[in-house]
This record gives C-alpha cells, sequence and structure tokens, in this order.
C-alpha cells in the first residue's frame, strides 16, 4: 500500500479506517514533538537538513530526498506489504497461520519484547543528541541526524504497535517510552547500555557499526515473528537501519584511511606520532572497537536463556533469517556452549537448542561484523602496514551471562583479575585515550570542508558531491 | 555457612558473619539488609541461583541474620530489607530449583520460608523491631512476599520497577509464601484488584501499585533514599527496643550428630528408624540459675530458657528436613518441674529486659514451629519428666498426651503444672494461648486451668482438669503407649497431616493460620498436579520454552 501523506499522520495501514486508533496515536503526536525538541538533537532543531523519507515500503519508493527541518520530519507508520500466504517459520506453532491479532496468553510477553526494542530507539537520540556540536563535517552532521529522525520513526513504529494491538496497557507503555530518558537517573532507559552518552564521534561510528547492527539482528528475530504486524512492522524498519550501520562502517573505514595517510606523510607507525599529526591511531580504534563490541554483545542476553526459549517455542521471536536453518523446531537439538570452568579455564557444555537462542543469534551477529573488519583491514594491507584490527573473543569484558565478570584476554582467555587490571589500559580506551579523542572533537560545519582526523567519503548522498551543503544553518 | 555434606544431611548453621548472600551492615538504630545473591552458591546442585533468587540456603542465612539481630543487636530498631543490585531486587525463590525438587523439598522449604517471614511480624509486634522493605528494582514472586512480611514497604519508581506475583501466569503454581493473603488480608487489596496483580506476570509499576494499596510509598531514585530514611526513623520511633543495650553472643550450637539422632545439651533426639518414630526429650535446667537480670545477661546464650529454646528450634528444623519417615515425634522431658517452674518465675520477672522478651519470642516461635510441622506429636509423659509451665506447652503441643498413672506405692507419679507461662505468652499462629485453643469457648474449663495454675498435679488431677488425653496404670502402660505409636505410624502420613493441621487450632482463623492452612492445602496440591509436576506442567517445563499442556477440568 503506497504511503499517505494526506493525513496528519502519514502511514501505510489505513488509519483512517479506524477513528479510535487514529485519536489515540494524534493525541500521542504532540507529545512525541515536544520529546523530540527537548531531547532530540540540540541546538539544530531550525537548520534544513537533507533528509531522506519513504514514500513506499517497496524498493524503489521508499528513499526520496529533500531539505527538511528535522521537527517537520513526516514521521509515520510504515509496514511492510502483508504477504496473505505467511505461515508461522519456526516454533511449536511451526506452518499454522500467522497471528494478525496477539493471542490474550502472549500479551504480556509480546508487549514487553515491543517495550524493550522501543525503548532502545528514542534513547539512543537521547545518546547522540550533543555530537551536532562536534560533527566533522556537514556530510557526517547530515548522516547523524538521518540516524536520529529515523530512530525516531522507528519509536513511531513500536508506538503504533502498543496503540494498536495492546489496549489501555499499550497506551501507558507508548507514554512511558517519552517518560524514561537515556541517563536521567531518576528515569533511566530499560537497558543499561542506552543510558550513557555518546560523546564523541569516534564513539558514535562503533555505536552505529556494532550497537545498531545489535538492532539490527533483533528486527530480524522480530521480522520472523508469528505476530504478523510485528514482523512486517520490522521488516521494514530493517531496510532503514542498515544506512545506520552504513554510516558507522564507513566512519570507522574514514578513521583508518586518514590513520594510513598521516602514517605515510609522516613514515612512521608510531601512534604518538599520528597523534601528533592529529588522526586517531590504530591501537585506538581497536580499543574502541573492543569497548563497543564487547558492550553491544551483551545487549543480546544471556547465553542460556529460558526467555529465548519460550520467545521461540511460542513463535514471539524466531532466530535471524529463519528459513536458512533446516530444523525449525529446534525442540530435539542441543547447542555447545563455551562456559568458564571457574578454575581459570573454559568447558563446553552441551545444553538445549532452544535455550540457546540468544547465542545462535549473537553468533550471527559476530559474523556480520567481522565483515566490516576484513574490509578495514583490506585497507590497512593494501597500504602497506601490518597491524590488523580484530574482533575480541565474546567471553572478553562481558557484563551479563556466563562471562559476565570472568576476567579474561581480549582473545577469551581467563586470566587472573590482577592481570586484567595491569593490562587493562591496552584493551579500552583509558582516560588519555579519551582525553585525545574529545580534543579532536570540534566541530566542523562548513560547507566542504572536513575534520582532520578523518578522510572524506568516497562519494556523497543520493549523487550530490561530498562537499555539497547538505545541512543549511540558520 | 548452611551446608549440605556426603550425606545430604542439610543443617541450618550459618558460620557468624559468614554470608555468601545477604550484606548486613548496622548503623546505629538501623540494620540494612542488601540481598546479594551469589549464583553459584546454591545449596545443592543442578540451579543457578540468578537475579537474586533464593533457595533454602539463601532464606537459612537470612533466618540466622534475623536471630543475630535480634540477639546480638538490641539497640536495631527497624530493619530495612533492600538489594545490592542495581535495577533487581529479588526475582523470588529459583524456579529451576523448585522444578528439580522433590514435593516434599518444595514444602518444606515453603514452610520454613514462611516461618522467617511470620517471625518477622512476630518480632514486630511482640518485640518492637520493625522491617521495612527497600525494594530499589524489579521484586517478582517471593521477593515480593518477602516485602509483604515488613511493616512498610516502599517501591524505586524508575519507570521500570514492578512488584509482581507471576507465579500463576507463569508457573502455573501459588506464590508459596503467603503472598495471596497478605495482599489481600494484611494489605487490603481490593480483592478484584488483587485478581488482576495476581494474573500479570509483568505485575504493578510505582504509580498503580501505590494506588492499589501494594506499596505503601515511591519516589523516583533521586529521592527514593530520603523517602526510605524518613520512614526508617519513624518506625525507629514507634520501635520498643532498647537503644543503648548491649548484646550478647549467640555462639555456634554444640551438636552431636550420630547415626541413631542429635545430641544438644538440653535437648536429645533420638530415632527409632524400624518404628518410624523420634523421641525428642527437653532437659529441665540444673544447678543454681540465673535469678537477675545481670545474671541472665551474663549467662548470655547458655542462660537455659534462651538455650533450650535455640536447640529445640534446630532439632525441629533438622527432624523435619532431614529425617522425612519419622513421622510420630514423641515429646519427652526430664527434671524437675520445680526447677522449671522456677525458671519461669525469673523470666516472667524479668520479662520487661530486652532479652528476656526476646527469649520468650523465639519460645514462642519455636513452639509455633512445633505446631505447624506436619509431624504426629505424643507427648509422653513418665516419672522423672517435667511437663511444667513452659515446657507443658510441649503437652499442649501435642496431638494427644499420655501420663502414666503410678500408684503411690509404686514410687513417685508424674507431675504436671502451669504457670503464667501458659496463659498467653508464648500464643500459638492462632494467636491465642495452646490453653484457651485446647479449651475453646469451655470457660469452665479455663477456669480451672487457672485456678490450677502454680500446682504440681498428679496424673489423675491433671486428667481431671482436661489438660492430658489418656491416664493408663502402670499395668498398661506400656502396651497402650506401644499400641498407640504403632497404631499411628500405620495410618496415611497424608491423611494424618490434613487431619492434625485441621485439628490443630480450632476457632478464628488469623493471618498464619490461613497462610498455612493454604499452602498445606492449596500450594501443595497444586505442587502435586499433573498442570504443575506432570510432564507436561508449567513448572515442569518452566525454562525449557515449550508450553505447558494442561488438563482443562476445573477440580
Amino acid at each position: 500500500m503506497a504511503i499517505n501523506y494526506q493525513d496528519r499522520i502519514p502511514n501505510n495501514v489505513d488509519l483512517g479506517s479506524n477513528r479510535t486508533l487514529q485519536r489515540a496515536l494524534e493525541h500521542w503526536q504532540p507529545e512525541f514533538l515536544n520529546w523530540w525538541q527537548e531531547l532530540g538533537p540540540r541546538d539544530f532543531q531550525v537548520a534544513d537538513v537533507y533528509l531522506r523519507t519513504a514514500t513506499s515500503v517497496d524498493a524503489k519508493g521508499w528513499a526520496t530526498y529533500g531539505f527538511v527541518r528535522m521537527p517537520d520530519y513526516r514521521w509515520g507508520i510504515f509496514l511492510a506489504d502483508r504477504d496473505p500466504e505467511r505461515k508461522i517459520g519456526f516454533g511449536d506453532f511451526y506452518e499454522q497461520e500467522v497471528w494478525q491479532q496477539i493471542p490474550g496468553e502472549y500479551r504480556s510477553i509480546l508487549r514487553r519484547l515491543i517495550v524493550t526494542q522501543g525503548d532502545t530507539e528514542p534513547a539512543s537520540v537521547e545518546q547522540q543528541r550533543m555530537l551536532g556540536h562536534t560533527a566533522p563535517s556537514l556530510y557526517d552532521l547530515r548522516n547523524l541526524f538521518q540516524v536520529n529522525v529515523e530512530e525516531g520513526r522507528h519509536l513511531w513504529a513500536m508506538v503504533y504497535l502498543l496503540h494498536a494491538y495492546f489496549g489501555r496497557d499499550g497506551r501507558e507503555e507508548a507514554e512511558e517510552l517519552l517518560e524514561r530518558h537515556s541517563g536521567d537517573a531518576n528515569k533511566p532507559r530499560i537497558l543499561g547500555t542506552f543510558n550513557e552518552p555518546i560523546r564523541d564521534w569516534l564513539s558514535f561510528f562503533m555505536f552505529t557499526y556494532f550497537t545498531d547492527r545489535d538492532g539490527k539482528f533483533q528486527l530480524k528475530s522480530l521480522a520472523e515473528s508469528s505476530f504478523d504486524p510485528l514482523a512486517r512492522t520490522c521488516s521494514f524498519m530493517l531496510t532503514e537501519e542498515a544506512h545506520h550501520m552504513f554510516v558507522g562502517d564507513t566512519g570507522i573505514n574514514r578513521v583508518v584511511k586518514r590513520s594510513l595517510e598521516v602514517m605515510k606523510e609522516l613514515g612512521t607507525e608510531d601512534p604518538q606520532a599520528v597523534r601528533n599529526a592529529g588522526a586517531v591511531d590504530l591501537p585506538t580504534v581497536q580499543k574502541y572497537l573492543n569497548f563497543w563490541f564487547s558492550s553491544s554483545l551483551d545487549l543480546f542476553g544471556s547465553e542460556m536463556s529460558s526467555n529465548a526459549a519460550s520467545y521461540f517455542a511460542n513463535g514471539l521471536k524466531g532466530r535471524p533469517d529463519e528459513t536458512r536453518y533446516e530444523d525449525h523446531i529446534a525442540k530435539e537439538q542441543t547447542y555447545m556452549l563455551d562456559l568458564p570452568d571457574g578454575a581459570g579455564g573454559v568447558k563446553s557444555e552441551a545444553i538445549s537448542m532452544r535455550n540457546a537462542m540468544n547465542e545462535v543469534t549473537r553468533g550471527a551477529y559476530v559474523t556480520d561484523c567481522d565483515l566490516g573488519v576484513k574490509r578495514w583491514n583490506r585497507v590497512i594491507e593494501k597500504a602497506g602496514y601490518s597491524f590488523r584490527l580484530s574482533l575480541p573473543s565474546t567471553h572478553f569484558r562481558r557484563n551479563i551471562g556466563s562471562w559476565a565478570g570472568v576476567p579474561t584476554d581480549p582473545i577469551g582467555r581467563p586470566i587472573t583479575r590482577e592481570e586484567y587490571d595491569a593490562r587493562v589500559g591496552d584493551w579500552l580506551p583509558s582516560e588519555s585515550d579519551r582525553a585525545y579523542i574529545m580534543s579532536l572533537m570540534r566541530g566542523v560545519h562548513e560547507q566542504g570542508k572536513m575534520a582532520a582526523w578523518i578522510a572524506p567519503p568516497d562519494r556523497g548522498i543520493n549523487n550530490n558531491p561530498v562537499d555539497y551543503e547538505y545541512v543549511r544553518m540558520h | 555457612m548452611p551446608s549440605v555434606n556426603e550425606k545430604e544431611l542439610v543443617t541450618f548453621d550459618v558460620a557468624p558473619g559468614e554470608y555468601r548472600h545477604w550484606r548486613l551492615t548496622i548503623d546505629g538504630r538501623v540494620a540494612t539488609l542488601a540481598m546479594d545473591v551469589n549464583e553459584d552458591c546454591g545449596l545443592k546442585p543442578g540451579y543457578k541461583l540468578k537475579l537474586n533468587s533464593y533457595d533454602l540456603g539463601v532464606d537459612i542465612e537470612l533466618y540466622n541474620i534475623l536471630q543475630s539481630i535480634r540477639f546480638e543487636h538490641p539497640e536495631v530498631a527497624c530493619v530495612v530489607l533492600t538489594s545490592a543490585r542495581e535495577r533487581m531486587f529479588c526475582a523470588g525463590a529459583n524456579i529451576y530449583m523448585l522444578g528439580t525438587s522433590s514435593h516434599a523439598w518444595k514444602v518444606n522449604f515453603c514452610k520454613f520460608t514462611n516461618e522467617t517471614r511470620n517471625g518477622m511480624e512476630d518480632s514486630s509486634q511482640h518485640d518492637g523491631l520493625k522491617f521495612l522493605a527497600a525494594i530499589n528494582g524489579a521484586c517478582a514472586g517471593g521477593g515480593y512476599e518477602l516485602a509483604l512480611a515488613c511493616d512498610e514497604i516502599l517501591l524505586i519508581d524508575d519507570r521500570s520497577s514492578a512488584v509482581s506475583l507471576p507465579e500463576v501466569p507463569l508457573l502455573g503454581v501459588l506464590p508459596g509464601t503467603g503472598g495471596l493473603t497478605r495482599v489481600v488480608d494484611k494489605r487490603n487489596v481490593r480483592r478484584d484488584l488483587a485478581d488482576l496483580f495476581c494474573t500479570n506476570p509483568d505485575g504493578v509499576k510505582a504509580d498503580r501499585a501505590k494506588e492499589w494499596g501494594l506499596v505503601d510509598d515511591i519516589a523516583v531514585p533521586a529521592k527514593f533514599q530520603e523517602l526510605v530514611r524518613a520512614r526508617v526513623q519513624a518506625l525507629v520511633n514507634d520501635s520498643t527496643r532498647p537503644a543503648a543495650a548491649k548484646g550478647i553472643k549467640l555462639t555456634p550450637l554444640a551438636r552431636e550428630i550420630d547415626d541413631d539422632g542429635y545430641r544438644y545439651q538440653h535437648v536429645d533426639v533420638s530415632f527409632d528408624r524400624s518404628a518410624r518414630t523420634a523421641t525428642l526429650t527437653v532437659r529441665a535446667p540444673e544447678g543454681d540459675q540465673p535469678g537477675t537480670v545481670e545474671a541472665i545477661h551474663a549467662a548470655g546464650d547458655q542462660w537455659w530458657p534462651l538455650a533450650m529454646a535455640r536447640e529445640l528450634d534446630d532439632a525441629i528444623l533438622m527432624l523435619r528436613t532431614n529425617e522425612l519417615e519419622l513421622g510420630l515425634l514423641l515429646l519427652k522431658t526430664r527434671g524437675s518441674p520445680q526447677s522449671v517452674l522456677m525458671s519461669d518465675e525469673v523470666m516472667l520477672e524479668h520479662r520487661n529486659d530486652w532479652l528476656v522478651r526476646e527469649t520468650i519470642g523465639l519460645l514462642r516461635r519455636t513452639l509455633a514451629r512445633l505446631d505447624v510441622s506436619s509431624r504426629s506429636l505424643y507427648a509422653i509423659i513418665e516419672p522423672g519428666s517435667c511437663f511444667a509451665g513452659v515446657l507443658f506447652e510441649l503437652a499442649l503441643a501435642a496431638d494427644r498426651s499420655y501420663i502414666l498413672a503410678l500408684p503411690a506405692e509404686e514410687g513417685d507419679a508424674p507431675k504436671v503444672a502451669l504457670d503464667e507461662m501458659n496463659f498467653g505468652l508464648l500464643a500459638a499462629v492462632n494467636h491465642r494461648s495452646r490453653l484457651e485453643t485446647r479449651f475453646d469457648g469451655n470457660a469452665r474449663s479455663m477456669a480451672a486451668a487457672v485456678e490450677a495454675k502454680g500446682k504440681l498435679l498428679g496424673p489423675e488431677e491433671a486428667l481431671t482438669a482436661g489438660l492430658i488425653t489418656v491416664a493408663p496404670d502402670d499395668l498398661d502402660w506400656e502396651d497402650e503407649v506401644r499400641v498407640a505409636i504403632e497404631e499411628r505410624v500405620s495410618l496415611s502420613p497424608d491423611a494424618l497431616t490434613g487431619l492434625e493441621a485441621s485439628l490443630r487450632f480450632p476457632g478464628p482463623e488469623t493471618l498464619e493460620t490461613k497462610i498455612f492452612g493454604r499452602l498445606s492445602a492449596w500450594q501443595n496440591w497444586v505442587f502435586i498436579r499433573p498442570n504443575s509436576t506432570g510432564e507436561h506442567g508449567a513448572l515442569k517445563l518452566f525454562g525449557t520454552g515449550s508450553k505447558a499442556r494442561f488438563t482443562w477440568e476445573r477440580v
């Protein structure tokens, strides 16, 4: 269905035919706009930003570009088209009809899934709200805002589901999504990671590469859901999420590239020399990577999870790309898990596959993350340097699951707490590393200019040149 | 620490200060008890105590800490129960532990946890020790039930944390530590709202929790500690605990365990496995006993009433947990009835002293533990026994009592005696003395009992006063008692448990009798139904992801 932009709330769900729902959402809309004004990108609300907006949800039509002030962005409700033939793809109800309404017995659990996912969307906007001031270029500033408005739209997607399918409880939860705020000690966001502000652009790129990729895998799992409106919502969100990871992928790539240029110019790999020249040395990139990768791994939850088992069994949340698996019931299978043996070693334990679904998804995520690392390493290799970036082990620096609080080195070997404390400065950003990165954070808002710590992108947005005026200040 | 040795014997011992699951800090008149469960230290293998969930081991520590606060820290007026974790107060009893435990283990676990929570209310009501639950994160099931046992409940308003009783929707069982009863009977939550609350696995967050009466007050995180402090202060002001008192030390019990029983200083338990009985003997104080408050404090935990109560308490717990097949307890006493009466007199004279008061409290809770034990109880009253005063409560707690009616020419017949201790200080869970319960509504019997106070009564007098069930003479005694025992142990243990629980508390219900009654009836029934513990039952399948398959008939 084409997107209706005539309604106050753009939508492709024929909102006009459901007056009650339309009224409820129209009541929520001004609250959302207030939230955006208060906690969205700081100080850039009147700038004209070159943003893309969806006009339909098919492959061709959803990206049209134009200048818009962010508060005027047409946030709305877009679901992927309904497939009338769609059947449940996994779990105990495999091959039965998908659900167009929520079965009463899964109401609480689905509401919790949607609220948890929904809470991260505005949280990331709040975390990033100060970054506009220190953008390395107008191109990057525009990308930041594109990411922000789309996270806002993802909030709309979740709020639509809450309003349309969960009655009074759903409406209350929708309000709460605007009441909780990232980093607010009194009303924190649900997941700990989303309460830490993102203060610098290296972290922003790492966040969009690693943390938004967790979002991608969560959405892929929910896109398999037996609850069809949730599946369709998440399918469309995935097309938007891809851009966020593109921002991270190319962002890190450009930081690496700039670093290599400086190394070449100076004829040295010495990190301090690279820093003296105003670029980010590769060991620091690795440390930021270690930090963000490991914190994003926690978002998948415990290796052994009764919730994950129940989500899978009941068809609420599947595995990403469920069709690629042969056995969609996964009742008799086991999964081999690496666990700390409590004596400084690692042991393998077979657990029920259904209880291991978080780990299955985490595994797919790690493989996906590695693709970018390979790309960045090719750039380094081409430049003639032997340094290689790498993903740390999934055991490293975990705060959730079996490895939580078990000190390991980045390749996952358990070590003593003393050794960990002694070496953590080699593995994670130290205070001085962070201070150095912060010292680079000076906004470059002039058309065609680029901060010295990052290389320009290979191409601009929508065939425009890199030095296009992507954000027009007023 | 509580431990399970190679013979799988569970003890209730905790080495002082060695807490694995709780952090206790005492600041003046306030003790803060923060739950911080070590997930790798479950009492039995096979489950991890995640998310501040608990098993018997965690609760044994809680019980020991509360005992320590009662006796070693009399200055503490208020205990704040909270969590050392961020955004997680307590997830309740560990579900995997429940799912893998035998029926008997579950029932025994629930009974002990209930007694500990009832004990908190008992201490608040009688001894002025106040409790405040500072719920600083998610609080589910047994976590909320622990809070319900407190005088006041405060919930953090961080837009996420909720209180919940998710047992029915998630596990197909009932809240096992009085949750349902306390929600409606203690907190007076309207019953339809309670119905909504107890069927919603997500529970209720701050505003509504307060509105419905599930909690007393709420505050945002920045204001939460301030609210806690203010409410604690109010509870401290209400407390009758002595601000300037100095506690005594509770030393570990000297207990020997052998194949045939448990041996303590004043209490002895001897098993007769082939007869499926255990003889529990309590000895009277011997030699000079303290007569003044100073002497009592100097004696400390060696003071007979306190030492005896601690030993009896431990013996009951050990028997209940480890000796499931010893279905009949033969209650006996040894020593001089006069010594017990004199000891009682000292206790009564100094009952306003905090240590004496706490000791009476421990005696009350210990005897109450006996009342709700699923064991048949016979008091066997022989020559050389001392069923007097506080120890006569054992005879009153028993389902039946037998006294040997020895003719004068054959020697000294056993004597029993009542004193003030039998008239209310040691009330059972129905909030009445065992005498009142015994003579439920019979004013004449009660008046006769009052009349008999302080006198040593022979078998005939005791029988006539209705204090004893049967008084066989020396010709019949051995056979009569033997047959009564053999007959009892031949009956269905389940039917006996139900029978005894039904007959022990005539008269009006109290919160505690309702809780125990419903625990032993409804919860234990649900626990054995296929819908919870069958192959496709909800409790059995929890965590596997598979959905329970219920049999739909309503019973």
